[in-house]
């Protein structure tokens, strides 16, 4: 039997919910992590695995991974951080801004991107990480610049066809690219607009909030940068604007349909200096087309008096068709559509701050390969 | 040698084996704060991240007192430590985000 499972992070700990793959009634249950703030979730399903990786950022003791294999039943807390800049860097760890599970050929590798801007890497299914020293030598390092979470390199996109091929964003630094497995990278930001500098088209020092890429068209990318809307058909080389028929092309989320390369979600915001809901109606907006146009969703979203908004990584799909399309808001609202897009339903209401969601659809009757256990720390 | 007491605040005990109070014996002197501490991650190895940065400083969120002053004033990890000293790890008054 599928269910669906959402990760959701928040403020102040970890939350599961789940339902059948019919989509209509959700079971929630937390926190888990109590009490720490979590900006990054990931569920790595690979050979078998049913894990599920949070980014754990205390304000007093610092940020660390920390995996479950049974959906938060026991978590396994490392004693040793295990994300830590090398000494000659100078730099302490602040925050856990992304994981992303490596390609299905090599199971023991994800990445996970940091607040201060960085990316790290395991190859041994995350007992040990290392920094890529090619991003955190970059000379472009010391002139990227905080935005307010910080300096976080927030996205990382892997190219399913061409392992050394990977893009990461970083605000403020812009959209990054390798080719040769992260030795090297390169500013891929032409025809990004960055509003809030002298030279409005650098080539670093742009604001990206989030870029997404459908495994089939691995070249092509979207972006949702402070101000703009863009798409790039050639690997990050050139961007084009397609912010035609929105409220705003301010915002922070952007996801794409899981089986439809040219549709894209967003939820804008009206402004960098008013971060609210557009004329305060929640709406999330959708192209069909790659961007050409855009269409409001709004069916079961409050058109009166919302000032909501939602994080860069609060917007996702899950894996069924019909999409499950997913979000949750810096108010603690979680809405659910089972049609795409076409409607919308509260999931829950009254979780603290969201950071983030994920969505899996686990077949439930299938054993899952349990990880060796190793002793846990619990707090 | 040199004896210290190290006070475990609640969240860190998970990394203590539960324990609130740790001794600890500094063989250097005279000894110092992070001499004390070495001493201590011997005892609680998981302790150790929570506390420090990396790069070895006090997080900026967390306050070490020795006796009744915090190290931030008394020289930090450098702050000479008497026998019988009593050393109280504390997460400090911030929150609320």
């Amino acid at each position: 039997m599928k269910t669906v499972r959402l990760l959701v992070g928040t403020t102040k700990g970890v939350f599961f919910l789940q339902a059948p793959a019919a989509r209509t009634a959700w079971q929630v249950e937390g926190p888990h992590l109590a009490g720490r703030a979590i900006y990054s979730l990931a569920h790595d399903g690979r050979e078998g695995r049913r894990r599920v990786w949070a980014g754990a950022a205390s304000m007093h003791w610092g940020a660390v991974l920390v995996p479950t294999d049974d959906w938060g039943r026991t978590w396994d807390e490392p004693q040793e951080a295990n994300v830590k800049f090398p000494a000659d860097s100078g730099l302490a760890l602040k925050q856990i801004w992304q994981i992303a599970p490596g390609l299905e050929d090599e199971p023991d590798t994800l990445y996970c991107g940091v607040d201060p801007a960085a990316l790290f890497r395991t190859s041994d299914g995350g007992k040990t990480w290392e920094v890529v020293r090619g991003l955190l030598d970059h000379p472009h390092r010391e002139r990227w610049q905080p935005g307010g979470g910080g300096l976080c390199l927030h996205t990382i996109v892997r190219d399913p066809g061409k392992a050394d091929r990977m893009w990461v964003a970083i605000s403020s630094g812009g959209v990054y690219r390798t080719t040769d497995g992260g030795r090297t990278w390169t500013a891929r930001n032409a025809g990004i607009r960055a509003e809030f500098m002298p030279e409005k088209y650098p080539d670093f020092g742009q604001c990206v909030h989030k870029i997404v890429q459908h495994p089939s068209r691995p070249g092509r990318l979207f972006a949702q940068n402070h101000w703009g809307l863009y798409r790039s058909d050639d690997a990050g080389d050139s961007w084009q604007d397609i912010a035609r028929g929105v409220p705003s092309d301010f915002g922070f989320a952007m996801t794409i349909h899981p089986h439809e390369p040219d549709t894209v979600y967003i939820i804008p915001i009206q402004s960098d200096m008013v971060r609210v809901a557009p004329e305060e109606k929640l709406r999330v907006y959708r192209t069909r087309n790659g961007g050409r146009s855009w269409e409001a969703l709004t069916r079961g979203l409050p058109q009166r008096h919302a000032y909501d908004i939602v994080l860069r990584d609060g917007l996702t799909t899950d894996s069924l068709e019909p999409a499950g399309i997913y979000f949750g808001t810096r108010n603690g609202r979680l809405y659910a559509s089972k049609d795409s897009g076409a409607s919308w339903r509260v999931a829950i209401d009254g979780l603290p701050s969201i950071t983030c969601v994920r969505a899996v659809v686990v077949d439930e009757g299938k054993p899952a390969r349990r990880a060796k256990a190793r002793p846990a720390a619990r707090r | 040698m040199t004896r210290a007491v190290f006070l475990i605040p609640t969240p860190l005990r998970p990394f203590a084996d539960g324990r609130s109070r740790i001794e600890v014996h500094v063989a250097k002197d005279p000894p110092a704060l992070a001499d004390a501490l070495e001493a201590l991650w011997d005892a609680a190895p998981g302790v150790r991240d929570r506390v420090l940065t990396e790069q070895g400083e006090v997080r900026p969120h967390v306050n070490v007192f020795i006796g009744t002053e915090s190290c931030r004033w008394t020289g930090g990890l450098a702050t000479p430590i008497a026998d019988g000293a009593e050393i109280a790890i504390f997460p400090a008054i911030s929150g609320g985000l």
